[in-house]
């Protein structure tokens, strides 16, 4: 329903654009005993790790294949297969995620021939399992990076039914989840208790709760991740009872897994607010063929309440958002459920899922578009991340930090979104931020003819001396 | 960029790395490297000119992961702070349109934030396909009437340490020498005292720690007349050439600036570090002998006298909570013994120090310090100085952010010295923050909580064993 206006400048100021290539590594991030190897100059890789570390506040396996300027000329094949060689062999991982960047990709690298070089040079690394994925950044963003690297994963590692004899129910309580980067460690936490509550078995594909929740493990380190989806997990999808798919970014991944298994497909746009969440709750029954547990209910019930507690504020309140496709799309439907309004809404590239979010019109561009659009169209609450605490700063607007990074924060990665706790959560949050800021009913006027603000005793806080001591008092 | 231009930064004379044995500057090995690239180290260096609008001319790898993650500060204009780029598509890139882009994006950024200068930074990609940047900064600056100064300092080109050569480098070629600087304003308490103008090279401001030793300065009547780079103006870059004496500050990486400096302008320069507390003494004092004034050096001494004791006297139950305690340095250069001395000061332990980027002459230093016997880290992968905090018993772990997680996972206290920390460690009064910072992660409760072992496994230890 929304109108999508392309970039209207040259310059892009004060981005909001994370790369393909980091959204790619993260997702590479979500598998167990990894490692995201970046086929670019150093700078790619060193970017991206502080930028990932400074969010998730965790050490982030990232390695390099060092390009520099004689095989950025003469072609960087060999930088590829030594770095893979050289992480195989000190690493040990499960899983490389090789993955490209502008630099590899204006300079026309095939990967998946250098990989297939790599494989008869080195049989002895075959275990390491090495996805490769062509991630530009020159196109597209964080979250279409994240898709692109789920669905080579899936073509990489899930076989067709017929070649791995697999038969969708066979694993009857199992349930595919395939978990967009809208999502934070902390909603997949909380989906894996949900799904449990059905008596059903989730294998979240691929899964931050699992590497990037922070938490302190026995072992002092390790160079790869230590937790995520194994790679084994793959192999399973099509023995399970249904897929979900949640975040439109990966439903071109999630058919890819229908079409190879014909396990059943569902498709969740978000788990923001009442309705996703219900028919969260109807999908999640009729896999299990069992009742909605009473827990669950009440908390339904939980969310109407806050609905209303929260209506009167957020109830045409204006709001500014900027934020990758997935997430604003997910916004736009919860505020709309409120009836708020997003005035201003920025997303840093195209995608398909724009055309349907119910807002007028959303701009790609920046967090200087987010501004100037705020600005003109009075907004009173921006959404978006620590890049835009300035923007809001200058605004004088409440900020509700969502989206990548969260440098300012602490806890950003681990914060509970979705389900109807969650967005319970979120409601009072919003309405918070507006309680705070709200400017509170009739702004003071001072009659022409009232002597009220000449009188310098109404400083006092006290009755007129002249009162006190008259002899009305006895 | 010409290899032979490249070639000719890399062998950087008044560099000792490249007179001795250990090169500082070697190549980096695929799959196992850690550190920026070029781009990485010019923005380094360049940014925290506050008032220049600094343009990433590459697709959105470049500036998207990097802008607004500094720890620089400046005490004016924030226009350094906004990260812009060209975000070049894939349709930029296949066309050719990136030149057009820049071009009109340096209009935008003078018509909207007017600023003292446009800095154009290249990109592997913008190299790659051959994107003429000195061409289209000349033409902007002819349109626009404001300085466009292309930094050429692609990714790809190498490491850091020469993205920071290369900012120097750029300086040099198109902004120092520009302008003469105004006289210094007198100072109506002392009218008659002789001022002199000194350069910073290498000094980033990092949370506002150039503001402890800039006071030291006013009182000396040494005036700044640039830093290069931390809390600079473009203005003042320009005028470089007319100081009295330059200080590179604990950094091999902008030599080459103090060094044409030096042939071009004859200012004398030296090497020298904020961090502890003689160190501090010794960059005064070497101010004082360049510059050759009697009464300069008579008023450092005592200044430097007046400092130390009252450092003395406030560090002194600080020393006491800090007596004995072990550390475990790893930080580059010059830094591996100046951190090393400012610790020492405060009364801890060094067991052992990297010594990664440091030459002949830092590893004398540094035997000098810590005994002959001093256990120096080639190069400290994480798993290695993990390993060496445990043999030596280190009580804590001094480094970079890089690091930071890693010994933190490790529950091993930690205090970062590098590029994103946020405390000033520099100067007298930085010793004292330095101190507190050290007391505040070893003294922490929680050491002890993260080792407890979760106790029900304990106790089916106990049951069953």
């Amino acid at each position: 329903m929304a109108e999508v206006l392309g970039r209207s400048k040259p310059l892009t100021v004060s981005p909001l654009k994370t790369s393909q290539p980091l959204g790619a590594s993260l997702a590479v991030l979500g598998l167990d005993r990894a490692m995201p190897l970046l086929h670019g100059a150093q700078g790619c890789t060193a970017f991206a790790k502080v930028f990932l570390v400074r969010h998730f506040r965790e050490p982030i396996p990232l390695q390099s294949t060092a390009m520099d300027q004689v095989s950025s000329i003469m072609g960087a094949d060999e930088n590829l297969i030594m770095a893979m060689k050289t992480i195989a062999e000190k690493n040990r991982p499960a899983v490389i995620g090789l993955l490209t960047t502008g630099l590899s990709e204006a300079q026309g690298t095939d990967i998946h021939r250098v990989l297939k070089t790599f494989r008869e040079q080195y049989p002895e690394h075959h275990n390491v399992r090495i996805v490769p994925v062509n991630t530009p950044d020159f196109s597209g963003c964080l979250e279409s990076g994240f898709a692109l690297a789920v669905q080579a994963m899936i073509a990489e590692w899930t076989p067709t039914a017929e070649q791995g004899g697999t038969c969708p129910g066979r694993r009857a309580h199992q349930v595919n989840v395939l978990c967009g980067s809208l999502l934070t460690p902390g909603d997949l936490e909380s989906l894996r208790d949900l799904i449990e509550r059905f008596g059903l078995n989730p294998v979240f594909i691929p899964d931050l709760s699992d590497s990037l929740d922070g938490h302190l493990e026995a072992e002092d380190f390790s160079s790869i991740t230590t937790g995520g989806t194994p790679v084994s997990a793959f192999a399973t999808l099509g023995d399970a009872a249904a897929t979900l798919v949640i975040g439109p970014s990966l439903y071109p991944a999630a058919e890819l897994l229908e079409s190879r298994t014909g396990t059943p497909l569902h498709r969740f746009d978000h788990l923001f607010g009442l309705d996703a969440n219900d028919r969260l709750m109807m999908t999640l029954a009729g896999i299990a063929g069992r009742p909605v547990p009473g827990r669950l209910e009440r908390q339904r019930a939980q969310l109407q309440d806050a609905m209303l507690d929260c209506h009167f504020l957020l109830g045409q309140a204006r709001v500014a958002i900027g934020a990758d496709p997935d997430l604003l799309h997910a916004f736009s439907e919860l505020l709309g459920e409120v009836g708020a309004e997003i005035v201003a809404a920025v997303a840093p590239a195209r995608a398909s899922v724009l055309a349907r979010t119910p807002i007028p019109q959303v701009q790609v561009g920046d967090l200087e578009d987010l501004e100037d659009l705020a600005r003109l169209q009075g907004a009173e609450l921006v959404i978006g991340s620590s890049h835009a605490v300035d923007a809001a700063e200058r605004l004088k607007l409440p900020l509700l930090r969502a989206g990548m990074p969260q440098y300012d924060r602490i806890g950003g990665y681990q914060r509970t979104w979705i389900g109807y706790d969650g967005s319970r959560q979120l409601l009072f949050d919003l309405a918070n931020a507006l309680l705070e800021h709200a400017e509170h009913g009739v702004a003071p006027y001072h009659s022409i003819y009232s002597r009220k603000a000449e009188l310098r005793q109404e400083a006092n806080h006290g009755a007129p001396q002249a009162f006190a001591h008259s002899d009305r008092w006895h | 960029m010409k290899t032979s231009d490249l070639a000719a930064l890399l062998n950087e004379p008044a560099c000792e790395h490249n007179a001795k044995s250990k090169s500082g500057c070697a190549r980096p090995t695929p799959g196992a490297t850690a550190g920026g690239c070029t781009f990485d180290g010019a923005q380094i260096s360049l940014l925290p000119i506050a008032d220049v609008a600094h343009i990433v001319h590459g697709p959105s790898g470049c500036a998207g992961s990097s802008w607004d993650n500094r720890g620089t500060r400046s005490s004016g204009p924030a226009l350094f702070k906004i990260g812009m780029t060209t975000d070049l598509s894939e349709q930029d890139v296949i066309m050719g349109r990136g030149e057009k882009r820049l071009f009109h994006s340096v209009k935008q950024a003078i018509d909207r934030y007017s600023p003292a200068a446009v800095f154009v930074y290249s990109t592997c990609v913008t190299a790659l396909i051959g994107d003429d940047l000195e061409a289209v900064c000349k033409a902007a600056t002819q349109r626009w009437g404001v300085p466009v100064i292309p930094v050429d300092a692609a990714g790809f080109y190498g490491n850091k340490n020469l993205g920071n050569r290369l900012a120097g480098e750029t300086m040099l070629k198109y902004v120092v020498g520009s302008r003469e600087p105004e006289p210094a304003p007198v100072d109506p308490a002392r009218p008659h005292l002789r001022v002199h103008d000194i350069n910073l090279i290498g000094e980033y401001n990092i949370a506002g720690e150039m503001w402890h030793t800039l006071p030291l300065f006013d009182e000396l009547g040494l005036r700044v007349l640039c830093s290069l780079s931390g809390d600079a103006r473009f203005r003042e870059i320009q005028t470089m050439h007319r100081a009295e004496a330059t200080m590179v500050v604990c950094s091999r990486a902008m030599l080459n600036v103090a060094r044409k400096l030096r042939e071009r302008y004859d200012i004398p320069w030296f090497e020298g570090s904020f961090y502890g507390i003689q160190d501090v003494s010794n960059a005064l004092r070497d101010f004082a002998r360049l510059l050759n004034d009697a009464d300069l050096s008579a008023r450092t001494e005592a200044l430097i006298a007046r400092e130390e004791a009252r450092l003395a006297a406030e560090l002194a139950p600080w020393r006491e909570r800090l007596r004995g305690k072990r550390a475990l340095l790893y930080t580059g250069g010059v830094k591996s013994w100046s951190i090393v001395s400012a610790l020492q000061d405060l009364g801890i332990q060094v067991v052992a120090t990297g010594t990664k980027k440091s030459t002949e002459e830092d590893k004398e230093r540094i035997r000098e310090l810590m005994g002959e016997e001093a256990k120096m880290i080639e190069d400290g992968n994480a798993r290695q100085l993990l390993n060496m905090a445990r043999e030596y018993h280190a009580d804590i772990m001094i480094a970079g952010g890089r690091n930071m997680y890693t010994a933190i996972k490790a529950r091993l206290p930690f205090v970062d010295v590098n590029q994103e920390r946020e405390h000033g460690y520099a100067g007298y009064q930085g010793m004292l923050t330095l101190a507190r910072q050290l007391a505040r992660a070893l003294e922490n409760p929680v050491w002890e909580a993260v080792r407890r072992p979760t106790p029900w496994k304990t106790l089916r230890g106990v049951g069953h064993g």
